[in-house]
Formats: C-alpha cells, structure tokens, sequence
C-alpha cells in the first residue's frame, strides 16, 4: 500500500472523529436553541472568543469520554508496539495488517512502534479523568479554608496565609519530587495528605447542610445522613488501599482502589493548586463580607458559616468559575510536567506529558510523535482559557 | 520603612526555615536514609548493616537534632573508636579537637554532594549564575514585550488591535515550556523542516552564549511569562482607561497619546508589576523544564540530579536558594508597589 | 436677549448603541446659556442629564453617538469641529467638575501638576508661569497652604479639598462655561454649603456661564438663574427659577415639589405624595407623554397620541404638556384623609453613657502603631414605644457604630443599652436568640447591597422568619412572607424574582419587610432612602412611617437629612464627632436655641422654596479625625462662636448638657446667649 497523502490524513481524521463532531452538534444545537433559559452558559453564545473556547474544550471531553468509555476513535492499542512501524512518518500503512486491524498509522509510529494518533486520543481520556476533579478537590479545599481566613481574619487568618506562602514558595517542581519519589509514596506521606484532602470536601458539604437547615433538627439529621454517610463511605473506599499506610477498610468494604500513582499525582496537583483559590477565595471574602446583605444576614442571627457558605460563596461565584476554567488548564500543564519529567505515571502511559518527553530525544530527526501529543495539550489548553475569557467577557456585562 | 523591612526579613526567614525542615524531613526518611547507606557504602549491604552504617554517620540522630546540624545550630556528631576520629566537621583523617564544633548553613558550610561529589557552595554558586544569566535575557525579552503588548492591547478595548494581541498572549500563555520548546526546536532547529537557525541545545552556551545557541531556550521561557503579564497590564490598562480621572484629562484636552503617556501609564503599571514579581516561582519552574530540554546546566538542571538521586545536601541548598530568590522577589515587589502607587505609605 | 447665547443646543438626540438595538438616551432636548448666566438642568437618576453635559464635550464613549441636532458653542457648530478643535476648546473655553473628586483626580500624580498641565497644554506656558498661576487659583478656591498642597497627592485631601481643586483645575484657564455635574452629591451637607457658595462668587467673579446639573432642586434654587427639568431623555418645562418654583407648568414638575419635604411638609396634615408607577426604562417609554402613565391629569387618547411638543407659556417659560391651559396649577393635593398623630408611649429603649473605642491597624500592609478611633463618647439617650428618633450628623459623626452596637454587630466599649430594662450592650449579635433578633432589626442604606443578589426575595424573607421562630411550617412561614409583601404593597409574585430584577425602590421595600418580619419592636433605618431618587424617596419613606404607626414600632431614623429629619422624625438627636449635642423634640431642635454646630447644620441643607429665607453660615475648617479629637468641646475647631465663651473654656472643658424642659444642648454658651439666636429658616414675608 501507499503511503498516505496528507489531504487523506486529514479527512481520515476527521472522520475518525465522527462520534464527537455528532455530539458537539447535538450540544452546541441544543444549548442555542435553550440559551435564553441557561444563564451565564446561554450567554456564551453571543460571545466568539467564549464559543471558541467552549468548542475546544468540549471536543476533548468528548473525545475523552469516547475513548475512555467506548474505545471509539483511537485505530489502536495506545500500548502496543507493532514490529516495522517505529518512527514511521504519518500516513504510513500498517506493516502486516490483519483483517479488522487499521490500515494506518494515521499520525505515524512513535520510537517504540506505537501508534502516534491512538496514544494522543487515549491521552485525553487520562487528562479528562484527572485535571477537573483534582481541580475541583483544589477548589473545595482552598475554598473552604479561604472563607473564614477571610471572614474570621485574626489569627486563623495570619497562620493559614502563611501556610499557602509557604507553599506558594516552593519551586512546584520541587515539590513535586518530594511528594512523588518512591521513598516517599512509601512512607505513606501521599495517603496521608489525601485523607485529610479528601476529607475538606466532606467538611465543606456537612457545614453547608448544617448551616442551612440549623432551624429544623429533623430535616438536619436526615440531610446530613443522607448526603454524608455515603459520601463518608466512598471517603474511606478512596483513602484506605490493601497494603498502603491506611488500611481501614475490609477489603470487603472497600469500593474501589485508586492506583497508587495516581492518587499521588492527585494529591500533588491539589496541594499545588489550593493556596491560589484559597487567596483568591480569601480576598473575595474580605470584600463581600462588607456587604450590607452580610450585616443583614448577621442581624437576624446567623451563624458564620451560614454567612460564608450561602451569603458570601454564591456571589463569589463568577470569579470562582473563571479561575476554575483557567485552573483546569494550568492542572492540564501540570499533569504535563508530572509526565514530562517522569514522575507518578507509569512510563509508557500514554498522556501527554510523557509522550512529549519520550518523543523529545529524537525531536530533530522525527518530531511527529512529540507534535502530535504537544498540539492536542495546547488546544485543550487555549480552549479552557478561551472559555474562561468569555465566561469573565459575559459576567462581567450585568 | 526599617520596621516594615525587618519585619518583612523575619517573615522571609521563618518561611525558609519552614520550608528547609519540611525539605529536610522529607529527603531524610527512613527510606532515602536506606538508599544513601547502600549508594556510599555498599549496595549488597544487609538491614543490619545498614543500620550499624547510619549509626556510625550520625543518621541514627533524631532528626530536629541533625536538622540543626545541618543548620550549623547544633555541634555536629563526633564518634572515636580504633580507626580514628570522626564527626560531621571532621576531615577525613582529622582530629575532633582541630575541626570546629559546629559546620551548617550558619558556618557557610553548605555539605558535598552527592552526586557531583563536590562541595555544594560552590557548586550552586556556578550554576546559580549559570541560570542567572539565562533569566536576566528572560528578562530583558520577555518584560518590555509584555508590557508593550498589554499596553497596545488595553489603550483601545475592544479594537482590532485589541483583539488580536489579546489572542496572541491567551495563546502564549495556553503553551507550556515543553509544548513551547519542542515546538520550537522541531521547526527551528531540526532537519524535518529545513529550517536550521537555531541550536536545538545550550550547552554550548554555558561558556558562549550566542543569539544562535541561547535565544530558543530564552524565547521558550519568555514566551509562557510573557501571555500572563500581557494579560494584567491589559486588564489594568483597560481598567484605568475607563475612570473617572482619564475622563478628566481627555476633558482637559490633552492628546491621545499625552493622555496614555502621562495619565494611564504609571497606574497600569502599578498591578502588572506585582504580577510580573509573583512570576518568579512559575518562571522557576518553567527554568526546570527548560534547561533540562535545552541541557543547560544551570540550577533547575542540577535540581533535577538532586532530586533524582536523593542528593540530600545539594537538594536542601537549591530549595534554600529558590525560596530566597521567590521571598527576595516577593519583597521587591511590595516595595516597588509602594513606590509605584503613593496611595499607600509607609508608617 | 439679543445676547449671543455661550451655549445653544437645539434638538439635540443622544443614542446608545446596545447589543440588542438602539437605545434613544436624550431627545429633542433645547436649552440655551447666556454668558454670565447659570442654568440647572434638574432630574432623577437615567434622565439624560449627564449625557447631555458629555454629549457637549463630545465624550460619549464608542457606543454613544449624536443622533441628532445641533449643539453650538459660540455660534459654531460642535459637529463640524474636529478632534483638534475639540481638543483645543476641551479644559480651555469649557471645563467640567465632576461628581467624584476622589475618582477624577489622577491617584498617582501630584495635584500641582494636575493642575499646571492645564494652561500648559492650551496656552503655551512655561512650568513657572503655570505653577504660579495653579498658586493664585488655589488661593482663590480658598485653600489654606496652597503651596503644599499642589505638592500633595489627591488621597492626602479630604473630599471638600479634592473639590476645589477639580473646581481649581476648571478655572485654571478661565472657561467661557463650566458644566458641574452633581459636583456635591458626594459630600457632606455642611461641605456642600461651602462648595456650592465657591461656585457662586467664582462664577460671579469671572463671569462664567455654567449649566450645573443636580438631582437637588434646592441646590438649584440657590446657585442658578435658569433651570431645565428633565423626565426620561426629554427636557420638560424650562424657564427662569423663580418661574418654574412658584409657577410651575408641567405636572411632573409639581408633582417632584410635591415629593420632596419642605418646610411646610407635615405628616399627619399634608403628607409627601411619592409619584406613582416606576421610571420608565430607555427602552420601555410610552407613546406621547413620556410621564403620562404616573401622571395624574393623563388624558387617555390625547396624551399618548403622539409625540408632545415643547411649548411656551411665556417667553422664557416653556413645558411639555398639552394640558397647560386646562389644569388648575393652584389646586392643593388631594388631601388624603388627615391621619391621626401618634402618641408615643413608655421607653422602651435607653442608651446610657455608651462608649465604643475601637483599635485600627495604621496599615495592613505594613502595620505600624495601632491607633484608637473614638466612634462614641458618652451616648445617653431614650426611646420610646411607636415613636421616630432621628440620629442627625454628617459622615464620620459616629452614627453608624451607634447603629451597629444596638444590632449588636459590635459590642460597646463602656455604658449600657437597656432594651426593656435587659442589658444588651455586651451581648453580640450571635448570643442574642430569636426574640430579641425579631424585636431589634434594621433597615440598610443601600438598596443594591442590602439583598443578596443571589437568593430570591421571599427566600430571603422566610429565612429570616426561621431564624425569629416564626412559624411551625414553611407553609405557615411562606404565608406570612406573602402578607408581608402585601404590607411594602409588592406584588406578591416578587416573591419568586432575584433582586437584580427589582428597582431601588422596591429592594428598600424588601429591606423593610424583612426587618418588620418577626414583628419589630425597634427597627433601626440607617439612611434607608438617601440612595433613592426624590419621588422613589417619598413612597419608601411614607411606607416605612405607615407601618411604624400600625406596629407600633421605635423607629430610629439615622439620616444626613434635615428636610426628611424634620418632616418625619418626633424627636431629634445631633452628633458630632462621637458626641450628643442636642436632643430635643422636632420643633425644638429646629428652633433656637441652637447648638453651634445645629444651626450651621441648618443652614446647610438646601431648600427648594423661594419663600424662605435662610441665614448663611459657612463652617470653616475641616471635620477633625476621629483617631485625635480636639481637647473640650468637639466642635471647638469650627465654632463661629467660640469667642463668646469666657475663659476659652470651649478648648479646655467638654461642656455639660443644658437642658431647656425636654431640650438638651452641650454648649458652654450662656443660656441667655443661645436663646438669643436668631432662627436659621425664615418664612419671607409675603
């Protein structure tokens, strides 16, 4: 067989992407045809830098969840190394193709003979799974220490600046060699980090209960129960792992494992990222708690927390979302060095961190397979900044 | 203004000494300890020599007390028997009496290395000058362009010009140092596009830095700062040019370009500078990336070895030197704001 | 006038362009300046009355074009001039005072080249001419020390300083016309007097014709010789002062007298009369009248025909309304049924010697020695059952903490509140239990901050009834939160809207149901309708006095306001500085014997009724710092009769409260003396 021209690329491509370009429709139809109903997201739609971003974005969710879900889209295994095809430039057929095999390497063979495009698309589905949530865990943990650092001020206020200092201070790279040595994961450091990690989210929702529903007992206790209990559960699944430094759990009991590595690299990118929401969430409340609405809400003799999770928080709200589009990209970049430098994830995983980082050696001689992997990181990336710029564009309009 | 300083002085050490206990208690676990016995000593060594190994190097100590050795704050360890004298600040083959009691950071003694088997003073001398170098061209690209582009950009929001420098410093920022860097050497420096201007590695630059062997790995760095200060400025310049005192001055009837000048200025610049200080941590980061990519073996190079082989001293001196640089930065920063803005003076 | 008019715009159409469509901001507006001559253009907030003054300088920003009509400034058309031109009359032959003085001066350049620049760019001078000229200005807008402050920075002025000098920088290069945009609204009563007196004899002495634009008609009334009223885009009756007070010839312009508290105001026997209905938005006016729908002689087919044309009555008196001729102008208001005055009953709340000292840090930043704010000294008052105690003072007079140490958002230093005969003082807010949180609530001053923009109103409502114990159920609460909207007359399908879609109006109207919620005992009104426009003013205020009279609620009414002061409040409480000085009935408060302070106070606000006579006094000097208040007599500094005082006694002793019956006064002046005063307000007569 020839070798592929690169107008065949392309439109193989693009076809190859099929699943996500009739979801994106589906998405991007539906929301226009609701955008008056949808507040803030609705409004994006008036804005082209915004829609932009939000296309990018949602082209790598989706691309994601349909590798990461359904195995569409990828040609092939993201692991395995077919013999002939190492280096290969893109377009190049498939040496001793099988009936059902792809005839291609759409985007070339890396230096182990794999699949340049597979390993790009299977990349996504690792940053999908990580970069939002550990983004979110960041946010709740800075969160909810970012609202009585403001609100109280004081003392709490002084230690837990220092504290975020302290590790604003650290070169994060260092700090991520710290957390992420072998030594260290066996010490049980990491694990843990993450157990009182994991837990502010549970801290955070329990007060945001409790504070709500203070005046009726009853309903207290049946909200918080229902919403804490299995959420304590999930807790301890998460946090207690066969053979780590916190066996809690029975086995029997427990859930589900995070592989090791990745936990460290959530709790790292978390650790990383929690000091800048809890100053950014920290000097939101000290403006807000000015407002007349908080005397107002004190007046009537409400407890702090209730001030600062639902009189405070929901009109920090748009800044907070802002940041959170922007953070998932800088967590994005991040899980990048993680992988450019080798750390947390196994070698030959296919993110794309470590892909740029293996395909860097020959960089001067093939550089598709480092290409690939760094264009696919940069157009998620621009995409969550994009979006966020719209999002701040449209917020700030009323 | 010496009160705001000393007090801002002793914040800055409280921090690094924060910060090197946490990096000595981590380096100096159980296991790390392990693996140092078995690279200086023997890598076929038993548990129990492994411990008799820490014991005779002052490991076995709780580690506050060898915290504060290291520190220079407590006496290092000594220990005598039939083979000869030795202690932390004994030469081999010295006596305890001749060599000082205590041998830290406070006595300028940095430790050796373990990797590179060399004095860590000195060592991290060379290479911070090494990155110096690298981050005063970082510097001199990256601030002026910074400025220049966020200035154009926030002096007409909204306008043609606006629009695409806004794109220009969203996309930079959206690149990170190894998407940047690779990006750059495969198209500038590598035979797959024919374009050879550049050298696709700096060691050379080391000793001769040249526009050809240095301006990549510069550019790469400058490129991901340079978005984010393009930003502020045009966020803070957009800002000014809509209030009340800019109003003023057009109604005064000065030129455009009198106004921009004289007026808008000097109050855009106040929030970009912080920015601009704040940078340091992340410019760190991206000297990391960009020196291990490039080889240039400068500080984030050596961090790097360090933090790879466990080399407990060199570690613990590069994080020491990073967080007095960030805290230095942090601190030029506040002054430069008050310069900057007289709103805010000093008690 | 054959005179040349300085300023003659004609037809002048001003739209903005919005996403959505074109939004007409100011139509068909007329109005012309003679030299010499003062015009007030007068109007509540969105009327167009500033981007009339920005559409003369040409300054509407990218979205605000000039639709139509032609403005001409000495007899040339503006339209044709170009951006040189412009340049060239901008800060030169027209100058512009500003409503901030703070945000229109530059932070971070000192005000002497601020200044100086001015002549520098339009005539050419050297810096030396241009600093001795910016000296001789700041001496003429009477600023002590001018040569240092030219070498101050903006923030190291106090508001009334940073005024004259953007007052200073307009005159620098003597204007053929100054446009003052609300130049007061932003300062305290007593600096206000001062400034708008500077504008006065500034304007007399160069012979500069100004267009001063106000929301205040009795500001108007004191510094112009024209005036212009505006309503939604469209000027509506223009015509010389006195004219327009006395014979006024357009409904809205009545009914806006009819809105605001005079002199003759009162209560029980002739109540404000708030104009019904809301301010149009840009986009929603009607067709014809633009007031039709809140007017009272609306004429349904005629009115909203077709666009209503201006029209003399005079020469130099014209309206907009058709109905001119037809409307009996001398007919008083329908007089609503007399309302019965109220009693007020047994003290319910008594303030004993309450103190508040509280510490501020130098600098947050940088911290510095800690300094002692002295908020109150020594408060000692009463309140009783259904009746109105107006705090009085201006910003800084320690009202505020008064406010926030009843609510209990802050503890008191020293002394007592007794609420019932409990002590309160040292309990904070978050000890107190629902009883007492229900009984003691207040009311904000600013309508955009006093909601939570993110909860929907009745929410907002009906927690605050969980909190008092309201209630067994959310039925039973929500019930009650509906009755409550019926009671601040909303609709009660508000209950599901967010603040952002209400008006100023109707979130104060949302504060104050809220407050009545767990059936308040004493509510506390920081300021609850300064932020509001004049006839929005008249319905939050006749609300709040409606459902004091039916709960038989203690209002305390803490207000800059002396017009409102003395049309609602029964009794009057001044401070100054941290201190009572006078305590007394309405009638006594506003009737010699004065404290000092009280009659320049007096004198101060602005009244918009040319028959009456005030006497002028114009407090000297600056409000001294809470942080080192002077030595004696708070008021010492600023005394115009300190001299009358033996011994100096005024800077050594804090005086004792005289006491006249129920009238209280903390002066050192002979009793003999302070009766003797002359009264501040004079009825002219006829």
């Amino acid at each position: 067989m020839e070798p592929l021209s690169w107008g065949a690329i392309a439109a193989r491509i693009l076809l190859q992407f099929l699943p996500v370009w009739i979801a994106l429709a589906a998405t991007f139809g539906l929301s226009w045809v609701y955008r008056s109903k949808l507040g803030l997201y609705g409004k994006l739609f008036d804005n082209r830098i915004g829609l932009i971003g939000l296309f990018l974005t949602l082209f790598w969710v989706y691309t994601a969840l349909a590798a990461g879900l359904f195995d569409w889209i990828a040609t092939h295994d993201p692991l395995t190394a077919v013999s002939g095809m190492k280096n290969k430039v893109p377009g190049t057929p498939l040496r001793g193709a099988e009936d059902g095999d792809y005839p291609y390497y759409l985007l070339g063979g890396d230096g182990l003979a794999r699949d340049v495009f597979s390993r790009m698309v299977a990349g996504s589905w690792i940053v999908v799974q990580i970069a939002p949530l550990a983004t979110l865990f960041a946010f709740m943990a800075g969160i909810t220490l970012g609202l009585p650092a403001g609100y109280f001020g004081g003392r709490l206020d002084s230690v837990l600046t220092f504290a975020a200092n302290l590790i604003l201070a650290f070169p994060v790279i260092l700090l991520f060699y710290l957390l992420v040595t072998p030594e260290i994961v066996e010490s049980g450091l990491p694990a843990y980090l993450s157990a009182g990690l994991f837990l502010l989210p549970l801290v955070f929702l329990g007060l945001l209960i409790n504070a709500r529903a203070r005046t009726n007992p009853r309903r207290r206790w049946m909200l918080l129960a229902v919403v804490l209990l299995p959420l304590g559960w999930a807790y301890l699944s998460l946090i207690s792992a066969e053979g780590s430094a916190l066996d809690l759990l029975p086995a029997t009991l427990d859930l589900f494992d995070v592989p090791g590595g990745i936990l460290v690299v959530f709790v790292s990118v978390i650790f990383v990222n929690a000091p800048t929401v809890f100053r950014l969430t920290r000097g939101l409340t000290l403006d807000l708690k000015t407002r007349d609405y908080v005397a107002a809400a004190q007046t009537r003799g409400e407890g702090p927390w209730y001030i600062m999770l639902w009189e405070i928080l929901p009109n920090a709200r748009g800044p907070l979302i802002v940041d959170f589009c922007l953070r998932i990209g800088y967590t994005t970049i991040l899980l990048g060095t993680l992988g450019f430098f080798g750390l947390g994830l196994p070698p030959d995983s296919p993110d794309w961190g470590t892909t740029i980082n293996a395909g860097r050696k020959l960089l001067s001689i093939f550089p598709h397979p480092a290409i690939a992997p760094a264009v696919a990181l940069l157009s998620l990336v621009l995409g969550l900044n994009l979006l966020a710029d719209g999002l701040r564009e449209e917020s700030l309009k009323d | 203004m010496i009160l705001f300083l000393l007090r801002r002085l002793g914040v800055m050490l409280l921090t690094a000494l924060c910060l090197s206990l946490i990096v000595f208690a981590l380096t100096n676990l159980p296991a790390n300890l392990e693996k140092i016995a078995k690279f200086e000593g023997n890598a076929r060594m038993s548990d129990a020599q492994v411990e008799s190994w820490l014991e005779k190097n002052g490991y076995a100590q709780p580690m506050l007390v060898r915290y504060g050795e290291w520190l220079g704050a407590w006496p290092g360890w000594t220990r005598t028997d039939e083979t000869g004298e030795y202690g932390r600040c004994v030469p081999v083959g010295g006596t305890i009496a001749d060599s000082p009691a205590r041998c830290g950071i406070l006595q300028g003694e940095w430790g050796e290395s373990r990797v590179f088997r060399e004095d860590v003073g000195p060592f991290i001398a060379t290479r911070l000058a090494l990155t110096g170098k690298m981050m005063f061209w970082v510097m001199v690209l990256m601030v002026p362009m910074a400025l220049v582009i966020g200035v154009l950009a926030g002096m007409r929001e909204g306008s043609k010009l606006d629009r695409g420098l806004s794109t220009l410093s969203i996309l930079t920022t959206a690149t990170p140092e190894y998407v940047s860097g690779v990006i750059l050497i495969a198209v500038f420096a590598s035979s797959a596009f024919g374009l050879k201007w550049f050298k696709g590695t700096a060691t050379s630059a080391m000793e001769n830095a040249t526009f050809e062997n240095f301006f990549l790995p510069v550019l790469t760095i400058a490129l991901f700062g340079m978005g984010y200060i393009a930003r502020m400025t045009r966020a803070s310049m957009a800002e000014v040019m809509t209030s009340q005192y800019i109003r003023t001055a057009r109604l005064k009837g000065l030129p455009f370009r009198e106004i921009v000048l004289k007026h808008a200025l000097r109050n855009a610049l106040i929030a970009p500078f912080t920015v601009i200080m704040l940078q340091f941590p992340w410019l760190l980061n991206g000297v990391v990336i960009v020196e291990t990519l490039f080889n240039y073996k400068g500080l984030g190079w050596a961090l790097v070895q360090a933090a790879g082989n466990n080399d407990v001293d060199l570690l613990l001196g590069i994080s020491l030197v990073s967080v007095v640089v960030v805290l230095l930065t942090q601190l030029i920063s506040d002054i430069g704001y008050v310069y900057l803005n007289p709103r805010i003076r000093i008690a | 006038m054959t005179q040349e008019p300085i300023l003659a715009i004609d037809n002048l159409s001003i739209s903005f362009d919005t996403r959505r469509a074109e939004i007409p901001a100011v139509m068909d507006f007329s109005v012309s300046v003679q030299p010499g001559e003062a015009m007030g253009l007068v109007g509540e907030s969105g009327c167009g009355k500033s981007t009339v003054a920005l559409g003369i300088m040409r300054d509407l920003g990218r979205n605000g074009r000039i639709a139509g009509g032609t403005i001409r400034f000495k007899g040339r058309d503006m339209a044709e001039m170009s951006e040189a031109e412009l340049r060239r009359i901008r800060g030169n032959e027209i100058a512009m005072i500003y409503q901030e003085p703070m945000a229109s001066l530059n932070p971070a350049m000192k005000v002497g080249r601020q200044l100086m620049e001015v002549p520098m760019i339009h005539e050419d001078v050297t810096a030396e001419e241009a600093r001795a000229r910016a000296l001789q200005m700041l001496d003429d807008v009477k600023l002590p020390d001018p040569a240092r402050i030219l070498d101050s920075y903006p923030h190291q002025l106090s508001g009334g300083q940073q005024q004259r000098i953007v007052i200073a920088m307009a005159l620098m290069s003597k204007p053929a016309l100054l446009i003052l945009d609300e130049p007061t609204t932003a300062l305290d009563v007593t600096v206000e007097a001062a400034i708008v007196e500077l504008i006065r004899d500034l304007g007399r002495k160069y012979g500069t014709a100004m267009l001063f634009i106000s929301h205040n008609l009795g500001l108007v009334l004191e510094t112009c010789d024209r005036i212009c009223v505006m309503y939604s885009g469209e000027a509506v009756e223009t015509g010389t002062v006195a004219e327009v007070f006395d014979t006024m010839r357009h409904p809205y312009t009545q009914a806006l007298f009819r809105a605001i508290p005079l002199p003759g105001a009162d209560k029980t026997a002739r109540p404000l009369q708030a104009i019904p209905g809301n301010f149009p938005l840009p986009h929603q006016r009607p067709p014809g009248c633009n007031f039709g729908p809140r007017c009272s002689y609306f004429e349904a087919g005629r009115c909203d025909a077709q666009a209503i044309p201006m029209q003399d009555v005079r020469p130099g008196h014209a309206t907009r309304c058709l109905r001119t001729q037809e409307i009996d102008w001398t007919a008083a208001p329908e007089a609503e049924a007399e309302t019965e005055a109220r009693t007020p009953g047994k003290v319910v709340l008594s303030v004993e010697k309450l103190k508040k000292y509280y510490e501020a840090g130098a600098n947050a930043l940088f911290g510095g020695a800690t300094q002692v704010v002295k908020a109150n000294e020594a408060l000692t008052f009463d309140a009783r059952e259904s009746e109105t105690l107006a705090i009085v003072g201006e910003s800084g007079c320690g009202k505020s903490t008064l406010a926030k140490m009843l609510m209990g958002l802050e503890t008191a230093t020293d002394g007592r509140i007794l609420l019932d005969g409990r002590e309160i003082q040292d309990l904070p807010v978050a000890a107190r239990d629902g009883g007492l949180l229900g009984d003691l609530q207040m009311v904000f001053q600013n309508p955009f901050d006093t909601l939570n923009p993110s909860i929907a109103v009745g929410r907002q409502i009906t927690r605050a009834l969980e909190l008092f114990g309201y209630g067994a159920s959310d039925a039973e609460r929500r019930e009650r939160m509906l009755t409550l909207l019926d009671l601040v007359k909303l609709p009660r399908d508000f209950a599901g809207r967010m603040p952002r879609q209400l008006s100023g109006g109707q979130k104060q109207r949302v504060g104050i149901a809220r407050a009545f919620a767990g059936g308040a005992r004493i509510v506390v009104a920081d300021e609850p309708v300064s932020a509001l426009d004049v006839s929005v003013q008249a319905a939050v205020t006749d609300l709040l006095m409606e459902i004091q009279k039916r709960e038989k609620t203690t209002l305390i009414f803490i207000s800059h306001d002396l017009s409102l002061v003395r049309y609602l409040a029964d009794r009057v409480l001044v401070m100054y500085l941290g201190h009572v000085v006078e305590l007394g009935t309405v009638e006594q408060v506003f009737a010699p014997p004065y404290h000092p302070y009280t009659e320049a106070l007096l004198s101060a606000v602005p009244i918009a009724d040319t028959s009456v006579e005030k006497e002028r006094i114009v407090l000297e000097g600056e409000l001294p710092s809470a942080t080192n208040p002077p030595p004696g007599c708070p008021f010492q500094t600023r005394c115009r009769w300190k001299a009358q005082v033996a011994g100096d006694r005024c800077a050594t002793d804090l005086p004792e409260m005289r006491r006249f019956g129920a009238h209280q006064i903390r002066c050192h002046l002979d009793p003999e003396m302070l009766e003797g005063m002359s009264p501040v307000l004079r009825q002219a007569a006829d």
